[in-house]
């Protein structure tokens, strides 16, 4: 027998009660991985993307488009090198899968993302080419799709002259990222602006938003103002601001992904604190005999002290781990089988968190019990006092 | 070099229990010669316990001095009387005080965790000693896979793992049939004569007394020869 085979022992004393604790610690640790991975998805595109490119979207919402007369005024401001523009599509795949689906000029949008890159040949084609659409990389693969087929796609706003909102375009180049950072993004598709300009049954000459590619991301501050001022009493009004923040309020219409998320793993952790702490409370008070007997035996406040904590981090550091890993293994499936469009894999850096909740979580369970067991007096305890 | 294994020396316990003092031994002195085996006997409330727990450093007198094995025990830190219990002293309770998740060889091996012995050498000395209760085929049974009298011997021989020099017993056979107490009062009397323990054993059974070299009369807090005296 060893001190660890002890802890363990105790540990399982009561099997259902620790089983149904660890099971509790399981599932909060399950939970932290995917929901702080959920996070991650959210922030990560905002934290890679470059600081040069300015996003210009209408004052109240970019719901409400602007008019693509702004184009020469946009690139007339100086320290504007190009102005690319991007309209929301509504698309929709097959059985009511939304796609990321946006109406642009290709050349303009070629420049102004050297990041998305696809053989020149195809961006020609994309350009020349009135019903074409180009496909990133990732919902390529996930659908299947080859350069030369013709991919039918609904609009959930946009009706064709027709009435009809089915649209169908042809796949004239498949495009990824440049960086493992930019492969992830490469789950959207897009389409000819002026072909969705003509066929359209709605407003013609507009667009959702324009991005502004800068001379030095320097000058962010100072162009987002200029511009702003340059539309400010108009009826277009517009808001300007840096990609990284247009992309963290793109996903604020969600709502705050990192608060709910928050708000859950603090409801989580919390119930789990009172779960757990009971669970080690209630351990520790029936064997108050059995804790004077190992003082009796020679064993020291300190070291009564290290068995109870001891029990208590097991608990957590072997459901914790277990969660994070069933996290791990949860994400992956859901890597695969969104085609790598959602990325659920609790980063290393959720891993460390992990950790840190893991020992901050069996001192907060364990402190009180494991001092209650350090102080207590060994005659009143035999006694049964 | 003294004779002596327990030397009390005009001991005074007081307990607090609100606001209330009681003193639970007057000024009790005490002399116990290595190699005895003592009943402690009186009624309820007369101290037994108290006193007992003061010779096996499991609480410390108000005053007096108290002398176990040549060292001053009343003066000791907790976690120097931890440690001068786990090499000075066993311990065997009424109620066995087992742990119940151990098996019999686990909770004889318990103390052994406390030295530097390897786990082989831990292993072989909780068999020996199990050896010496005559438990060697039940070592791998938890407590409740026992009967009373078979638990009591794996008290005793985690007792006696750490071959200490002094065992306290307090009231070792109150919770055992006759026939059972004798074998185990037997074993104590083995343990006193073959293998030179001292033991101080508290009891309320006059029968289990007879088992002792002799016995000492307590009652409200002094032996009742200094309260003759």
């Amino acid at each position: 027998m060893t001190k660890t085979g002890f802890v363990v022992a105790n540990l399982f004393r009561k099997r259902t009660r620790t089983i149904l604790t660890l099971l509790s610690v399981i599932m909060a640790f399950l939970l932290f991985g995917l929901l702080q991975s959920v996070n991650s998805i959210f922030n990560a595109g905002a934290d890679f993307v470059g600081a040069t490119r300015l996003m210009t979207q209408a004052r109240v919402s970019f719901t409400q488009p602007l008019p693509l007369s702004m184009v020469p005024k946009l690139e007339a401001v100086p320290g504007v090198t190009r102005v690319a523009y991007s309209q929301w599509f509504g698309g929709v795949w097959q059985d009511n899968t939304p796609l990321f689906v946006f109406a642009v000029d290709p050349q303009r949008y070629h420049d102004v993302y050297p990041e998305f890159v696809m053989p020149e040949a195809q961006w020609q084609a994309f350009t020349n080419t009135r019903t074409a659409m180009v496909a990133g990389k990732q919902i390529a693969d996930q659908y299947g799709w080859k350069v030369g087929q013709k991919v039918p796609i609904s609009s959930n706003i946009y009706p064709q002259k027709n009435g009809s909102k089915a649209w169908a375009f042809d796949l004239v180049g498949i495009f990824d990222g440049k960086d493992e950072n930019w492969k992830k993004q490469t789950n959207q598709v897009l389409i000819n602006h002026d072909y969705f300009d003509e066929a359209n049954q709605f407003g013609k000459g507009r667009t959702n938003f324009y991005i502004l590619r800068l001379s030095d991301g320097d000058r962010a501050q100072s162009v987002s103002k200029t511009v702003d001022a340059m539309f400010e009493n108009s009826p277009d009004e517009t808001k300007t601001q840096t990609e990284k923040d247009f992309n963290l309020s793109f996903v604020k219409q969600i709502g705050d992904i990192g608060l709910i998320v928050r708000w859950i793993l603090f409801a989580v952790f919390f119930t789990l604190l009172l779960v757990v702490g009971n669970t080690m409370a209630q351990s520790v008070r029936e064997r108050i005999p059995e804790l004077a007997v190992l003082k009796t035996l020679g064993f020291s406040d300190g070291s009564v002290l290290g068995f109870v904590f001891a029990e208590a981090f097991a608990l957590c550091l072997f459901g914790g781990t277990v969660g994070l890993l069933l996290a791990t293994v949860a994400g992956a499936m859901v890597e695969k089988g969104s085609g790598g469009q959602f990325q659920l894999r609790p980063s290393a850096t959720v891993w460390l968190i992990g950790s840190a909740a893991i020992v901050l979580m069996s001192i907060a369970v364990g402190l009180l019990p494991a001092l209650r067991a350090r102080r207590l007096k060994i005659v009143d305890a035999l006694a049964g006092r | 070099m003294s004779d002596s294994m327990v030397q009390v020396r005009d001991v005074t316990k007081v307990y607090e229990r609100g606001k209330q003092k009681i003193e639970v031994l007057h000024g009790l002195t005490l002399d116990i010669p290595k190699g005895d085996f003592v009943a402690l006997m009186g009624p309820s409330g007369s101290g037994k316990t108290t006193l007992l727990n003061l010779i096996g450093g499991l609480d410390q007198p108000t005053s007096g001095e108290i002398l176990v094995g040549g060292s001053r025990i009343d003066k000791l830190s907790s976690g120097e009387l931890a440690k001068w219990r786990a090499h000075n002293v066993g311990f065997v309770f009424q109620f066995y005080n087992l742990m119940p998740v151990l098996t019999a060889e686990g909770n004889v091996e318990l103390p052994l965790l406390l030295t530097k012995l390897s786990a082989s050498q831990r292993k072989k000395n909780a068999a020996v000693a199990l050896q010496v209760v005559g438990l060697t085929d039940r070592a791998k049974h938890k407590p409740r896979e026992l009967s009373g009298g078979q638990e009591q011997r794996v008290a005793i021989a985690r007792a006696l793992v750490s071959d200490p020099r002094l065992l306290v017993c307090d009231e070792p056979t109150g919770d055992l049939d006759r026939k059972t107490a004798d074998e185990i009062l037997g074993l104590l009397q083995v343990l006193n004569r073959e293998h030179g323990k001292t033991i101080v054993m508290v009891t309320h059974d006059p029968k289990a007394a007879e088992f002792a070299r002799r016995t000492l009369h307590l009652e409200k807090g002094q032996l009742l020869e200094q309260a003759a005296a």
